[in-house]
């Protein structure tokens, strides 16, 4: 197909709750959080209080690198604000994250590629995409 | 407690309708509930319990006063398309509880994408693959009046389709309809009472699957894997005995990773399970979704469950259609996937036997 640029779009504020909070206030400082487990010593996202894995309340924040790779995407061909992307993306810390594509030319995107999350403003916290490197 | 043989599907009746703009919904689920009772040579009275999912407006209380039924068993578990299919199961096992006689129940694609696109890459499945399973659904579809889709459709239509979300195309997709149906579930007693050829439910398993904190992400395969083993074990049947098969179509890829979930062939030889025909009743050796399924018939308010069981009981009747009717079919598999098959969704598997 031809090429298919994200365009930029307005996105709505994100609504957190007193389990997420945290995961909002680091990302208005540019960090992605992802929880940890110090019990069994799992990674999990999106952030619980409880671990999925294990059922331990002994859950820490931890700063993610940001980077992973895709590990599947389906392009939207045509929607009212354009085509987009979504997918999932292997964090580096191992946990899989749903997200967006952007910035980028959707029609190269390839199960596989190295990504790096990028955040986007909304009138609220900014939101977490994923963007390929390079 | 196993329910194995101590609930039939006595009563079925799919609304005709494809598009109601004139109806109500409440009104819908009345008119398919009237349908089922009068399939089954019952009456309003007779019933006493009611299952419905999250289309039924306000839920279960409100239907069942507006339908006016005395009832003392009702379920509204919600798990999108494949809502009922459990139905079926939990109506069996609240009857062989001693709960209740007769029952009545009534009735997006970025997700369904990226499982499709991890799928191709893992084991090499083609679009070509995909599309026979459009091109089987079509071939039913065209002895179905009612169907919104009657045209016979080749591989190529399909691929040559507009693509809509990679790698999905249009004809990948199902149809989006109104419309609906609904059963009744009821104690092997009335059932035998009543006029309608004996189908019972004699296997069922339900399951759920999410990307779970993310860990092990592996969209190419379904909660199918849990429910199917646990409804063929129940039934003391496995895959090869199944004459006929209703699978869940809200997408080709829906059907395909099914197939292979329920062990009709390997894991990954999904695609060519499905090519050259193999699921066109008369011509494959797995016929299914003989009324052309959502991919060409019907999937009211995007779900597909109810239409399913009721083609199942329809082919263990012998009331399919003539051209697509599977000879001598006394066991069929019903399953079915409800939510978001590449986000959390649910599965329900049934297995259906004819006395």
């Amino acid at each position: 197909m031809t090429e298919a640029k994200t365009q930029e779009k307005k996105y709505p504020a994100p609504q957190g709750n007193p389990e997420t909070q945290a995961f909002w206030d680091a990302a208005k400082q540019g960090k992605f959080l992802i929880k940890r487990c110090t019990a069994c010593g799992e990674a999990h996202y999106f952030p619980r209080s409880i671990c999925p894995f294990c059922f331990s309340d002994k859950t820490v924040w931890e700063e993610s690198a940001g980077e992973g790779e895709i590990y599947t995407f389906s392009l939207m061909r045509k929607s009212a604000t354009g085509p987009y992307a979504i997918g999932y993306v292997k964090l580096k810390e191992g946990p899989a994250v749903q997200t967006n594509f952007v910035d980028c030319d959707l029609s190269a995107l390839k199960i596989g590629q190295k990504v790096r999350v990028v955040f986007k403003p909304t009138d609220g916290a900014p939101l977490p995409f994923f963007t390929p490197v390079g | 407690m196993s329910i194995k043989g101590k609930a039939y599907i006595a009563g079925i009746y799919e609304h005709p309708t494809r598009h109601a703009p004139d109806k109500s919904t409440a009104q819908l689920h009345a008119e398919v509930a009237k349908g089922a009772i009068e399939d089954a040579g019952l009456t309003s009275a007779d019933i006493d319990g009611y299952f419905c999912a999250g289309d039924a407006p306000g839920g279960a209380w409100p239907m069942v006063d507006y339908l006016g039924l005395k009832v003392r068993h009702i379920d509204s578990t919600e798990t999108g398309g494949s809502s009922y299919i459990i139905h079926i199961g939990h109506a069996a096992e609240a009857i062989a509880a001693g709960n209740f006689e007769a029952a009545y129940g009534a009735t997006t694609h970025n997700a369904y994408g990226m499982c499709a696109m991890r799928h191709m890459h893992d084991y090499g499945t083609t679009s070509e693959q995909l599309a026979w399973i459009k091109v089987a659904a079509s071939h039913h579809a065209q002895y179905n009046p009612h169907a919104m889709l009657k045209e016979v459709v080749t591989v190529e239509d399909v691929v040559n389709s507009p693509m809509i979300s990679d790698p999905l195309h249009r004809m990948d997709c199902c149809v989006v309809t109104d419309g609906g149906g609904a059963l009744i579930v009821t104690t092997p007693e009335i059932a035998k009472s009543l006029k309608k050829p004996l189908v019972r439910l004699i296997g069922h398993g339900e399951a759920m699957k999410g990307p779970r904190g993310g860990k092990d992400l592996d969209l190419t395969y379904s909660a199918g894997v849990w429910s199917g083993p646990r409804a063929f074990e129940e039934a003391g049947v496995t895959p090869k005995d199944i004459k006929y098969a209703s699978i869940y179509d809200s997408f080709t890829i829906t059907v395909l990773m099914q197939l292979e979930d329920l062990g009709f062939c390997k894991k990954g030889e999904g695609g060519k399970f499905v090519s050259d025909g193999n699921l066109i009743s008369g011509v494959g050796k797995l016929p299914f979704n003989t009324d052309g399924g959502g991919l060409c018939s019907n999937h009211p308010v995007n779900r597909g469950g109810m239409t399913k069981i009721i083609e199942a009981v329809r082919q263990l009747r012998g009331e399919a259609h003539p051209k697509v009717q599977v000879p001598n079919c006394d066991l069929a598999l019903v399953h079915g996937t409800g939510g978001l098959l590449g986000v959390r969704h649910a599965a329900s598997t049934a297995v259906l036997e004819r006395v």
